[in-house]
Parts: C-alpha cells; structure tokens; sequence
C-alpha cells in the first residue's frame, strides 16, 4: 500500500500516459489520434514538473526582493522548489503546440482530398 | 471488439506494467534531496538575484542562464508558423 | 463573405474585455522578472485576444485591425530583435548571448542582465503573438467555399 500512496503522482501520470496511447494507436479517426497526442505529451510534461516539488516550499519566486540586495548564502534552498523542470517543460509545451497546429493543418488538406477523416476509408481510397 | 483495437489494448496493458514495476526507483512525492534538486539548481536559486535583477528564478534560467535553448525554440513555433502557411495558403491569398 | 456573429451578448462583452485584454499581455511580458509571466505566456495572451475578435466580430474584422502581411512580418521581426541583441553582445567584445558587455546606463552588471532578459522576452513574445494569430487565420474556414473550388476529384 506504501508502494501506491507515496508515490501516487506517478500512478496518475502513467495512466495518463496510457490512456492516451491507447487513443493514438486504436482509434480510427484522424483527429482523435491528435487528441491522444496532446494528451499523452500533457502527461509527460506534468511528470516532469513533478519531479522537481519539495515539502512545504514556495513557488519558485524570491521573497521581497525587488530591487533589493540579497547575499546569496542566506537563501535557503529548501524553501523554494527545483525550477529547472519548469524551465524544459515551457520548451516542451511550445514544441507541443507547434506539433499540434502543424498536424491539424495536415489533416485538413487531407480532408479535402478524399472528403472523409476515418481512416479506413482512407485506405479503401487509397486501393 | 475488433481485434486490432483488442490487440492495441493488450500492448497498452503491457507497457503500463512494465512503467509501473519502473516506478519503484523514483524519489517520493516532495523529496528534498532528488538527484533533480541537487547539483546545478542550488546554485541557480541562490545566485539568480546576485547574477541578474531577476527574482523570478524562471525567467533568469530561461532567459540568461539558458538563453541558447530559448532562441532555437523561437525559431522552432516560428518555422511551424511558416509550415502552416506554407501548406494551407492558396495563391490569390498573398 | 464572413457573417458576423449577430448575437448581442458575445460582441458587447468582447468589445468591452478585448482592451484590457491587450493590456494585460502587455504587463505579463514585462513583468516577467518579478512576477509569473515572461515572454511565452504573454505572447498567447496577446494572441488570444485577437482570436477573441475575430470569434465575436469575423475575421475581416480583425484583418482591418492588423494587415494580414504584417501577421508573420511581426514572427519575424520577434526572432531579429532576439538574435540581434545577442549579435550586439559580440560587437562590444562579449560571448554571443552574454548580456554583461552592452553599455547600458545604469548601474550594476547585474542591471544590464536584467534589462537584457526584458528585451529577450519582447522579442519572443512578439514571435508567438504573430504564430498564434497566423494559425488561426489558416486553420479557419472563412465560409462560402463552394464544392468546386475545393482541389482534387470526385
């Protein structure tokens, strides 16, 4: 039981992980494989944020110090989380969006080849 | 069901379990020493506001510790928006 | 061509929330360095509120607010101003990128930076606005398109 509550973020994110999978290889619309697509990529960014959280710290923002002189030896670390993770996850979000906009553009030029977006009759087309 | 749509559930399935036995060796929810949080990020936490006036530890990282990276992804959502013109513009739109 | 969207509601509330709207993209990018915010998500702040004209009001609407070349010319001109004050950055004997070397009026090394990062997330901000517009202008369909006008056979 220990093995699922103390870890239970990564329960979350591989069942997401999977759920989209499963709709990027078993469905049969085009558009519904895209849908899988951001949801599986939405899972493995909110990993990897997770990755980076502490106990009781504070976002990753410094405390009352605008324009203000801090020395950096009085900063505790513990008190702000980790934000290297969110700093990769941004590249990774722009890079999902520009995957996304580029493949929907795809599938409405294909759509107005062959006039439908299943699959199969795509292939059937195709033959 | 169909079986192609069986098959991919049973392929989902597998590779759901063989992720999960792989959970075993990640560090616990709200862990202080991860192997993430312990080399270079304590240095960014505590020099961010000496090196640069930024006290938002995010956008110095971004912007000026990895400032490389940020302007190749630029170029990336750039040249996705010139893929998108590039396939559905027609001629008389220019 | 494009019907406008005769429904009262929508085109009264958008007309009221599209300025501040700007407004408030504006302030996200600038107040990247203090505050959550920085260069991206002001950027698609900024471009939402024009895809929220362009829902209420109609796209050619919207094109008689921005001229449709000046859409990716803005993507462009993101991507310069970033590269240029990183080429900059070289002509006064620093790393490509290295923001300590320009000699800006203020104080402290670490004011230069400082500034250095706001102009970073000008330009990228400048980029998405002008993608997140430009995709929307081609995954729409204006309407009226008729059955013959679309490429390839029966």
């Amino acid at each position: 039981m220990d093995f699922i509550v103390s870890k239970f973020n990564y329960w979350i994110y591989i069942i997401m992980m999977m759920i989209g999978f499963y709709a990027m290889i078993a469905k049969r619309n085009l558009v519904k494989k895209i849908i899988g697509m951001n949801i599986f990529q939405t899972a493995i960014i909110l990993f990897y944020v997770s990755i980076g959280a502490k106990k009781g710290a504070t976002i990753p923002i410094l405390e009352a110090a605008h324009h203000a002189k801090i020395p950096p030896e009085s900063i505790e670390v513990a008190k702000y989380i980790n934000p290297l993770p969110h700093v990769l996850m941004l590249t990774a979000i722009v890079v999902g969006v520009s995957v996304t906009g580029v493949a929907l553009a795809l599938i409405i030029l294909i759509y107005r080849r062959y006039h439908t977006v299943e699959e199969d009759e795509i292939l059937r087309q195709l033959s | 069901m169909k079986p192609l749509k069986l098959l991919g559930l049973i392929t989902v399935i597998i590779t759901g379990f063989f992720l999960l036995y792989g959970v075993n060796d990640m560090p616990r929810w709200g862990d202080t020493n991860t192997p993430a949080s312990v080399h270079v990020s304590p240095y960014y936490i505590q020099h961010s506001q000496a090196d640069t006036d930024a006290p938002n530890f995010v956008s110095a990282v971004l912007a000026d510790y990895r400032g490389f990276d940020t302007l190749f992804e630029t170029t990336v959502i750039f040249c996705a928006g010139i893929a998108c013109m590039m396939l559905l513009r027609k001629e008389e739109d220019a | 061509m494009i019907n406008r969207y005769d429904n009262l509601i929508i085109e009264f509330f958008c007309r009221i929330i599209a300025a501040p709207l700007f407004l408030f993209g504006v302030y996200i990018i600038f107040h990247g360095e203090a505050s959550p915010g920085g260069g991206f998500q002001g950027g698609v702040i900024l471009g939402a509120g024009f895809i929220m004209l362009a829902i209420a009001y109609g796209m050619d609407f919207t094109l008689r607010r921005i001229r449709e070349k000046m859409i990716l010319f803005l993507s462009c001109i993101g991507v310069f101003i970033y590269g240029g004050i990183g080429a900059a950055c070289l002509l006064w004997r620093g790393n490509f990128l290295d923001y300590g070397k320009l000699p800006l009026p203020v104080d402290s090394v670490s004011a230069i930076r400082g500034l250095g990062i706001m102009g970073i997330e000008i330009g990228v901000g400048l980029t998405v606005m002008g993608v997140m517009i430009s995709i929307y202008y081609d995954l729409i369909d204006p309407g009226g398109i008729q059955p013959d006008m679309l490429s390839g056979e029966e």
